[in-house]
């Protein structure tokens, strides 16, 4: 035999890998977050990033959002287990690439040092909405909104203007114009 | 107002409403309250088992064999844990259980108290889906639930922690309304346009084949009418999983045996060189594949099966059907005789050639053995004690190795539910509490463990149950004194070194047999065996067999790593040419 590999452990070829956005809308009760993220782990997805709240009160329901990648088989396969699951009520997915959906993540800078290089921190930030939510002489905390990887470019643009600290959100997505994902 | 009950009243007001008559348990500290209800309720009776593996594996073997759910009853911690691995083995091989656990009262969770475990935790990944009841208004709703989500769709266990305070707590009860159907949601999700697809692939099809799974099994008994009927009237030939054994008669000659890496070799070849696959209600497990890049090559697949996530996952298949195999089974069946469509006819042309392969594949004989006058060789026991109970409507478990392959491959079962074995988890230990479920859900039937020594002395304590219950299971083991299927897998691929797969000192079974209450029997030599079998048989009680076989036996046929469906080890006197080197070695 020319390739002698083990029949019961070879995986077949790879397939290309893509990076998906996977929408859950869950009951909001105990432990479903510890239901969905230990699907990912149990199973061996990854988790890119993850953000996740209560979105309708009345109804219970909290909207999970996870960035994830993997081959189309590996997505079909997270979907259709994560609909397994006793509290989830339905499951969105969104290729990052897709343009009728809108991806945002939130990230909070801290800034310390003097005016000047202040100044130079909020101006680099512009144009990703920046908001400043506290202000001392010698510090800001500066608020963006952006994708993925412009957030990681200003963390790194950053650093010359006195970056001391990072805190950001997963991405949350939705879908453009008046369509509902149901 | 209505009437206050108890948590622990609630619990077997619902048992009650849900039509349970027996349980699976062992009492603790933290299910005390529950305990001490039972005696209220005299439609339900109480399984004391000897350890709580052994009372998820007595359910699963209930539940397996009578199509109900099994129902478990365990304490907080210990308890709870010891239940862990009958609880990943029904997820597994999908029997529906519910379990229900006590825990330590609310205000303790979190504060490490006396066997407390976080058992939702642990249980999150091996069950359908687990509850900690917080408030006991939430309770019956709870637990009704529980019984719904255990029995519908893919079948699978379930769990429901209760803390001891919840079960003194008072609350209201009402009955819960019957559900005709699941909230207008059915598991069925094909057309009859998927159907059309499915029988005008039939009709093009020159090698067609069935395989068969527990699916079909865990659909009821219809559907293995259902299967036998469609069989009939394609004159397809039809394989089985492990799991599937029972829904098609073992003894037909359309059927060509279990399929897999210990398969016949008409089934496995079949597999590799069909042009039409069509998969009812198995999960293309990788004991059934073999190497994927190779499996089944030539072939359009059609994959019928409950679950939507079994689809593509291993396997891509050209059409699939999503639903209860049952309900699939009886539309295919009624679109042929509708369209009048006499495949068995209008194929018997096209297939031919494919009939004539097959029988050329059985002439290899593949479950051939040499036989023995000397010492018994294990398979000629399996084949004897088939042909001295097959007169009887026998129910057979088994543990888990190479016993366990002889079992599936020489007793022929021609009825669905009746035989029960570990096959997705592969549970050593599972056969002996299986038997104890099984004969609780048939007091008169004949219950078989056919069991290895190696196996059955995991959860032996559970014969103390057998005698409490007067449960006349027998305890057929084939004694070879090693972990068979380790030593096998050590002689073919790690060069003979037996690492610990032999057991020095091993108990005499008879006096253990004698110790526990019940009879013990011993046959060395194949001229007793028949006698002996009979003996046990007969005997009206709990029996353990202890059958002292050939220690050298190695299970064949075998789909050696590295190697498709039609590459496949005979025998001895194959086995020279078929060594396996390098990278083979990399067994899971």
């Amino acid at each position: 035999m020319a390739n002698p590999k083990s029949a019961y452990s070879v995986s077949s070829k790879k397939e290309k890998s893509d990076t998906h956005i996977i929408v859950v809308w869950v009951d909001n009760e105990a432990g479903v977050l510890a239901r969905v993220v230990g699907l990912f782990s149990g199973r061996g997805y990854n988790i890119e990033s993850l953000a996740v709240a209560e979105v309708d009160a009345k109804r219970n329901i909290s909207r999970i959002t996870i960035v994830t990648t993997g081959t189309p088989q590996v997505i079909d396969q997270i979907k259709l287990q994560l609909k397994k699951l006793v509290p989830v009520h339905k499951v969105a997915d969104f290729k990052r690439n897709d343009k009728g959906v809108i991806f945002k993540e939130m990230a909070l800078f801290k800034v310390v040092g003097n005016t000047n290089k202040i100044k130079k921190a909020i101006n680099a930030c512009k144009k990703y909405d920046a908001v400043i939510l506290d202000k001392t002489k010698k510090s800001n905390v500066i608020q963006i909104t952006a994708l993925r990887r412009e957030i990681d470019k200003m963390a790194k643009s950053l650093r010359k203007f006195g970056l001391v600290s990072i805190s950001r959100t997963g991405a949350v997505a939705m879908t453009r114009g008046d369509k509902v994902f149901n | 107002m209505s009437k206050l009950y108890s948590g622990a009243e609630i619990v077997f007001k619902c048992l009650e409403d849900q039509d349970v008559e027996f349980i699976f348990g062992y009492p603790g500290g933290a299910v005390l309250p529950i305990y001490d209800e039972l005696k209220n309720h005299d439609t339900i009776k109480h399984i004391l088992v000897r350890h709580e593996q052994g009372a998820g594996h007595a359910a699963e073997g209930y539940a397996r064999s009578s199509g109900k759910p099994g129902v478990v009853l365990v304490t907080s911690g210990p308890g709870a844990t010891n239940v862990v691995t009958a609880l990943t083995d029904a997820y597994m091989d999908s029997v529906p259980l519910v379990c229900i656990s006590g825990q330590v009262p609310t205000h303790l969770i979190g504060t490490d108290a006396f066997q407390e475990c976080d058992t939702t935790g642990i249980t999150r990944p091996c069950t359908k889906h687990n509850w900690l009841v917080k408030d006991v208004k939430d309770l019956s709703k709870i637990i009704h639930e529980a019984f719904k989500v255990a029995t519908t769709g893919r079948p699978g266990p379930v769990l429901v922690d209760i803390p001891k305070d919840i079960q003194f707590a008072k609350v209201g009860y009402s009955k819960p309304k019957i559900e005709k159907k699941l909230n207008g949601k059915s598991p069925n999700h094909f057309s009859q346009k998927d159907i059309d697809k499915l029988i005008d692939l039939m009709n093009h099809s020159k090698k067609p084949i069935f395989y068969s799974g527990g699916g079909v099994i865990n659909s009821g008994p219809e559907a293995s009418n259902v299967l036998r009927e469609l069989v009939e009237l394609t004159g397809f030939p039809i394989t089985s999983t492990l799991q599937g054994l029972g829904a098609y008669p073992g003894d037909d000659n359309q059927f060509l045996g279990m399929l897999g890496m210990h398969g016949t070799y008409e089934a496995n070849n079949a597999m590799h060189d069909c042009d039409l696959l069509i998969n009812i209600g198995a999960r293309f497990d990788d004991r059934i594949t073999g190497k994927i890049d190779e499996f089944s090559p030539k072939s359009k697949k059609v994959h019928i099966d409950i679950d939507p996530s079994s689809i593509n996952k291993i396997i891509k298949v050209d059409l699939a059907l999503v639903g209860d195999v049952k309900d699939v089974l009886k539309s295919i069946n009624k679109t042929l005789k509708k369209k009048n469509l006499d495949l068995k006819k209008s194929n018997k042309q096209k297939i031919a050639k494919w009939w004539e392969q097959i029988q050329k594949w059985r002439t290899k004989n593949s479950l051939h053995f040499k036989n023995s006058d000397e010492t018994i060789k294990p398979q000629h026991a399996v084949q004897r004690l088939y042909e001295l109970t097959k007169h009887k409507d026998t129910f057979v478990t088994t543990e888990v190795g190479q016993h366990q392959m002889w079992a599936a491959q020489h007793y022929k079962f021609n009825k669905p539910n009746r035989w029960m074995t570990s096959g997705g988890l592969g549970t050593m230990g599972y056969g002996l509490p299986a038997a104890v479920g099984v004969q609780i859900a048939h007091p008169k039937k004949l219950v078989i463990d056919i069991a290895g020594e190696a196996s059955v002395l995991m959860t032996m304590q559970e014969m103390s149950t057998a005698v409490q219950y007067n449960l006349p299971i027998k305890i057929f083991i084939l004694n070879n004194q090693y972990m068979g299927m380790v030593r096998q897998w050590q002689e073919l691929l790690h060069e003979k070194n037996y690492s610990e797969s032999y057991s020095e000192a091993l108990p005499d079974f008879i006096k253990m047999a004698e110790a526990y209450g019940c009879k013990g029997i011993k046959a060395d030599k194949p001229d007793e065996l028949d006698e002996k079998i009979k003996e046990m048989v007969e005997f009206d009680g709990p029996v353990i067999f202890d059958c002292r076989v050939d220690p050298n036996e190695n299970c064949f046929p075998m789909i050696p790593s590295g190697k498709p469906h039609n590459q496949m080890i005979l025998g001895p006197s194959e086995k020279e040419d078929n060594k396996i080197t390098g990278k083979g070695k990399a067994l899971v």
